[in-house]
């Protein structure tokens, strides 16, 4: 009988309980959560060229909307996200993209380093020409 | 040799990966400045609206929204799985329409401005 064959698979059950056992799965997740902050943040922006393409009133709405006690809360912990998010991908470069030269790989440091030192020209160029100082 | 649409779905995700690093820190404190009532010049109407429109600055926009969210999307649909949650399809379904929706939405917006 075609019913008494059919297979019945095992699945395996799987809960979140093992992101606790070690200090080393917090970590991680906490990596990959940063990815709710990120889109949250994105999202934010595409919020915020809706306004400005609704004119300088619904624009200044936004501004105003920015300075909410809810809003800076969202931003230092998206900022926080953001920052573990770019120390965790730079530090893992070097293993996506190991470097070679002559007979030998570059240190991981410097690749890592080259990362990080690229990260902070490009971010106080970016707050430079956008007027933050 | 099997066919496969990882490269598809994974290249958007390192690149987005990277250029988040890079960029996304740099942006909130841009934002977050704003926030405290320090509008930085660029974010005051008349200069933003200039700023963007400039076909680059649209384009580069767009290909920011893009990654960023792409990236974002990918990472939470491999972080439910990590949660035991199975329905794989659906949450992919879910991610990567958010995903392509925020960056259609974006591309309109630049478009009026």
């Amino acid at each position: 009988m075609a019913e008494e064959m059919s297979r019945k698979p095992y699945v395996r059950p799987m809960t979140s309980e093992w992101i606790t056992r070690h200090p080393r799965y917090l970590r991680y997740m906490a990596r990959e959560f940063s990815c709710l902050f990120i889109m949250g943040y994105t999202l934010l922006l595409v919020y915020g060229l809706k306004s400005l393409a609704d004119g300088p009133a619904a624009y200044g709405a936004f501004l105003a909307a920015l300075r909410s006690p809810l809003s800076i809360a969202f931003h230092l912990l998206a900022l926080a996200f953001a920052a573990y998010h770019s120390i965790t991908w730079f530090n893992l470069a070097p293993k996506a993209m190991p470097f070679q030269r002559g007979e030998e790989f570059v240190p991981e440091s410097i690749v890592s380093g080259a990362h990080f030192a690229v990260w902070g020209i490009l971010s106080l160029g970016m707050l430079f020409l956008a007027g933050a100082f | 040799m099997a066919k496969s649409n990882k490269p598809i779905v994974w290249g958007p995700f390192a690149a987005g990966g990277t250029v988040t690093a890079f960029v996304t820190p740099a942006l909130i404190l841009i934002t977050l400045l704003a926030a405290l009532g320090a509008t930085p010049e660029l974010l005051r109407y008349e200069h933003l609206l200039a700023f963007l429109r400039h076909g680059l600055a649209k384009a580069a926009a767009v290909a920011l929204v893009f990654v960023s969210l792409w990236s974002a999307a990918h990472r939470l649909r491999i972080t439910c799985y990590d949660l035991g949650v199975r329905a794989d399809g659906m949450v992919a379904t879910v991610v990567y329409a958010v995903a392509l929706v925020g960056t259609l939405a974006s591309a309109v917006f630049l478009l009026r401005l």
